[in-house]
């Protein structure tokens, strides 16, 4: 096979799996406990003993923003769970069914795309008490729209194949045919639809945590931390440093990696 | 094969039998456009019936609306369709039809390059249709598919069944095909154009295979053609269809010696043979009227040489002459079917 010259396949998924790796060891191992505070040692520059520096309570930042790492992974994964979950529903419905459902379910998605995603999100939000599942929730409807749409006009396409049609004529029912004949088919564009909606869910996380809405002390969370440490940006600018290039990184590194799916699969076809 | 047979003395009534079918557009002011008008044919079983026409007669829609699989925007709009005499097709739900497609009707498509799912397993997509149909278990289902494709001179069938369709010819796609189609042993079996896409050896091949399916399970089949070299290889009786209506029908050998509607003779004689070599070929002047063209008269009139005053106002009707032989001509009423078209 010839050489593939897709960078921002490579570049997206070695970001995409040091992050993850990071994540992984962060369950089993930190350098300091992560809520460890000692305010002997608050607000040091990064050294041998601690990296990446202390914050304001002098705890380890990269203990911390290692942890946080497993924030941004759980909100990531779980509301990309329900966004391909509720654009699946939408998106095959709307499809398959074709005329007034089709019309109905397209014109609401329109509706929630419509909305600027983070008030939309804040809204969700802040009908009920701030917590970790009520953040995935909200960025998980957010996504659903995007789903939705590129599994409909999958489904669109591949409803009038020949080999549907041949399926059909073999006697295959509704269900065979989206989950069986239709789905697996589609699988490619979904799959770079959620790299980019994980993207958007960390940063959506991050400023829902900035603003204080998301993810609630004390699980550590990369926004949260931005907060925290705008107050010493001029006495302790690492400290704002480092959950800022994670948000970057893990940002980046998803886009790259949707974009270099694409591509694959555009070179494919 | 004796069980079929049996089975046919037992219950005398045809395995597909279609009476004075109309399929209509939808969504159309008044009765809607006609795409199919009182079509009536019947397959007995163990029968070979071929259907030949030009693009846009309406062989295809009329072998979709044996399964219910017609486009949307189409529907029936009278007639009915009776297989083995008892099930009435024609009002079936999609649910109760669906356990007619694949178990007692198979079809073979045209295109055997986008007919099979390029993200499923050869495997897969044979098993599927027996373990739906038959109830097999994964085991039996896999051995009865290695089996099926021995049985359509396929190599190698065990580890075939692990190849995806890219990974085949063209051929060997539309035998899996075959193979999927005989897979529940059906009565009749479908022939949209089955080897129109396929180069000519490949071709010989396939025709040959259906006519050993044939020989070996008593299937019968209704073979979709604009070929009349496939028709009169494989068939015992023809249909020839033009825009909407069946304008003759007969035994192979009636059709070819005695063609009595000057479209079948056009249609015959537009067939290149080497004693044709260095004359231009011969091809029938116009089209196939469309829907809303066809006017009061015979539907052939704009386009037959011999059309008279009569042609153009009234409607022949299909009549039937010696041996079965029938057409829908008025010349060859007036000739009492004695004597055959000139084109």
């Amino acid at each position: 096979m010839k050489r593939m010259k897709s960078y921002s396949l490579v570049l997206g998924a070695s970001f995409v799996s040091v992050l993850f790796v990071v994540m992984l060891i962060s369950l089993v191992y930190t350098p300091h406990p992560p809520n460890e505070m000692n305010i002997r040692e608050r607000l040091q520059a990064p050294s041998v003993r601690h990296w990446l520096g202390t914050d304001n309570f002098g705890r380890d930042i990269l203990s911390r923003v290692m942890v946080g790492s497993q924030t941004a992974f759980e909100v990531g994964a779980v509301s990309v769970a329900i966004g391909l979950l509720g654009g699946f529903l939408v998106g095959t419905l709307a499809g398959y069914m074709g005329k007034w459902v089709d019309e109905l379910l397209m014109r609401a998605t329109d509706a929630l795309l419509a909305f600027p995603g983070i008030l939309l999100a804040l809204l969700l939000v802040s009908i009920s008490k701030p917590s970790l599942f009520q953040t995935m929730l909200a960025i998980g409807i957010l996504s659903i729209p995007s789903f939705a749409r590129v599994i409909r006009s999958g489904v669109l396409q591949h409803k009038e194949a020949d080999y549907v049609k041949a399926a059909r004529g073999l006697g295959a029912g509704h269900a065979n045919l989206i989950f069986v004949q239709i789905a697996p088919n589609i699988a490619s564009s979904v799959v770079t639809t959620a790299a980019l909606s994980f993207s958007t869910a960390v940063l959506i996380e991050a400023a829902l945590s900035y603003l204080g809405l998301g993810v609630q002390p004390p699980d550590p969370s990369w926004g949260r931390m931005l907060n925290e440490a705008q107050s010493y940006l001029a006495k302790a600018p690492w400290f704002t440093l480092a959950p800022g290039l994670l948000i970057t990184l893990t940002v980046l590194g998803f886009n790259l990696l949707g974009d270099g799916i694409r591509d694959l699969r555009d070179k494919k076809s | 094969m004796q069980m079929r047979e049996a089975a046919a003395i037992a219950t005398e009534a045809s395995l597909l039998d279609i009476r004075n079918l109309q399929i209509r557009l939808r969504r159309t002011r008044g009765a809607g456009l006609s795409v199919l008008d009182g079509v009536s044919l019947t397959v007995e079983r163990g029968e070979t019936i071929g259907i030949v026409g030009e693009s846009g007669c309406g062989k295809s829609v009329l072998s979709l609306s044996i399964l219910g699989l017609l486009p949307s925007a189409m529907r029936i709009g009278g007639g009915e369709i009776w297989y083995e005499g008892r099930h009435p097709l024609h009002t079936m739900t999609d649910r109760d039809i669906r356990a007619f497609r694949g178990k007692e009707i198979a079809m073979i498509f045209q295109d055997p390059m986008s007919s099979l799912n390029h993200g499923l397993t050869i495997g897969y997509q044979i098993t599927e249709t027996l373990r739906l149909h038959l109830g097999y278990s994964r085991k039996e289902a896999r051995e009865r598919a290695v089996w099926l494709l021995r049985k359509v001179g396929l190599p190698r069938p065990e580890s075939l069944l692990r190849e995806y369709p890219h990974q085949l010819s063209g051929g060997m796609r539309q035998r899996v095909m075959i193979a999927i189609a005989v897979s529940c042993n059906p009565g009749l079996l479908i022939a949209d154009e089955p080897t129109t896409a396929l180069d000519v050896t490949i071709q010989a091949q396939i025709l040959d295979l259906m006519r050993q399916i044939r020989e070996e399970d008593g299937t019968s089949i209704l073979l979709i053609s604009h070929d009349f070299g496939i028709i009169a290889d494989m068939c015992d009786r023809v249909l020839v269809m033009y825009a909407g209506q069946i304008v003759e029908s007969g035994t192979v050998d009636d059709l070819f010696e005695r063609p009595l509607h000057p479209y079948t003779a056009g249609l015959l004689r537009s067939i290149p043979t080497p004693a044709k070599k260095n004359s231009p070929l011969y091809s029938i002047e116009g089209h196939v009227p469309a829907l809303h063209e066809r006017g009061a008269g015979c539907r052939f009139a704009s386009r037959c040489a011999h059309a008279t005053e009569r042609c153009r106002t009234e409607q022949p009707e299909l009549v039937a002459y010696r041996g079965g032989h029938a057409a829908r001509c008025f010349l060859a009423e007036a000739e009492g079917g004695n004597r055959h078209a000139a084109v």
